[in-house]
């Protein structure tokens, strides 16, 4: 059961960090609640779906179909949470200041919203598949103890939400003039982390070359296994070991939507000073 | 692939030098440990024959695969450098164990 549970965690874990702190990004964004939960319906279902054609997607591309599947997944994830930040940087000032969202803002309002159901569903349907894989494979089998296990699971999907929530709850309490900066940082580094490991499935399928493979071991000192270790993977893309390649694609993403940032942090101002 | 994995099960002698072969049943690895060759890229190939998924999970290798039930998985590791490279099943550890061996 215990092992089970931490299976169930582990892999509830990440898109509920994700959700936790986009939930906590996004409050002053009008409807943003709603746009949140349409994101966690539609990667549940999505997830069913996948975990029911991991076959087919499995033997896509000569047997590397799931790396390609994972990557591209990931790579649009990336995209979506670069697009959120650069957009929060150039409106954070506003919300922050609780001012009602005008003409053409709403509509970037409404576009900011549509990206976040993307990111949270892709979330979900990402961890969400292998989950489901995971509890039919107990429910399947005849081994006896599935009732317990499938307690382990609620009990490690508990655990999981637990967290998101408490990341959530803990970014709602950071005063109003650090919040923004808080967040922004924190998204910026899921976006950098996801970015390096769709480097690592694209290196698994053998497209992309490792470039020094590990390039550290800090397996012996912070595993993954362990729950700090965990809890790094899914909020700064933590890897005790990982392949040069995944370093390259972590800070590219960071410096690339980091510069977009300052760039729109920017930008509005003018924008106002213009109309 | 089907008929890669035949011919590679037929003639084992006659396949690529760098597929290596791992099977699955009842929740465990066949061989449970593998010899291979160190400092070059190989190509594992995993083949589930029970009928409930499974997770290929090493974090010595840095890999993790889903392999489906009756299915087969190509999954590529190395360049390792010499030493014992632990894997588990995710969805079976308590049985599903193994190493790979670069020397």
């Amino acid at each position: 059961m215990f092992g089970t549970a931490i299976i169930v965690f582990r892999e509830v874990l990440e898109a509920s960090i994700i959700i936790g702190i986009l939930a906590a990004a996004t409050r002053s964004i009008p409807g943003s609640r709603r746009w949140l939960v349409a994101g966690l319906l539609a990667g549940l279902v999505g997830s069913g779906l996948v975990a029911a054609s991991t076959d087919a997607i499995g033997s896509l591309a000569n047997g590397i179909g799931q790396e390609i599947f994972n990557a591209i997944v990931l790579g649009i994830a990336v995209l979506m949470l670069a697009w959120h930040n650069i957009w929060m940087s150039s409106h954070g000032a506003a919300l922050a200041a609780n001012a009602k969202l005008v003409g053409r803002d709403i509509r970037d309002g409404n576009s900011e919203c549509s990206v976040l159901l993307v990111i949270v569903g892709l979330a979900v349907l990402r961890e969400g598949s292998e989950t489901v894989l995971f509890l039919y494979g107990i429910a399947a089998s005849n081994d006896g103890g599935q009732s317990s296990m499938m307690l382990g699971g609620m009990v490690g999907m508990l655990a999981g939400i637990a967290v998101g929530y408490t990341i959530y709850a803990g970014l709602l309490r950071v005063p109003m003039r650090w919040f923004f900066a808080a967040t922004g940082i924190l998204v910026l580094l899921l976006a950098a982390g996801m970015a390096s490991q769709a480097a690592h499935f694209l290196i698994q399928a053998d497209l992309l070359p490792s470039l020094a493979a590990p390039l550290w071991d800090t397996s012996a000192v912070l595993p993954e296994s362990g729950l700090p270790g965990m809890l790094l993977r899914s909020l700064i893309g933590y890897d005790s070991r990982p392949a040069g390649m995944q370093i390259v694609f972590y800070l590219t993403a960071l410096i690339a939507i980091f510069i977009g940032m300052k760039w729109a942090a920017r930008r509005p101002r003018q924008a106002t000073m213009q109309k | 692939m089907k008929h890669l994995l035949l011919i590679a099960l037929l003639l084992p002698l006659t396949a690529r030098a760098a597929d290596y072969m791992l099977t699955i049943k009842d929740h465990q690895f066949q061989p449970t440990e593998l010899t291979v060759p160190s400092g070059t890229k190989i190509k594992l190939i995993v083949e589930n024959q029970d009928a409930t998924p499974e997770e290929f999970d090493s974090h010595a290798l840095n890999r993790e695969k889903v392999i489906a039930g009756h299915s087969t998985a190509t999954i590529y590791i190395g360049p390792l450098t010499p030493g014992r490279y632990p894997f588990i099943g995710e969805f079976h550890q308590t049985t599903a164990q193994g190493v790979i061996v670069a020397q």
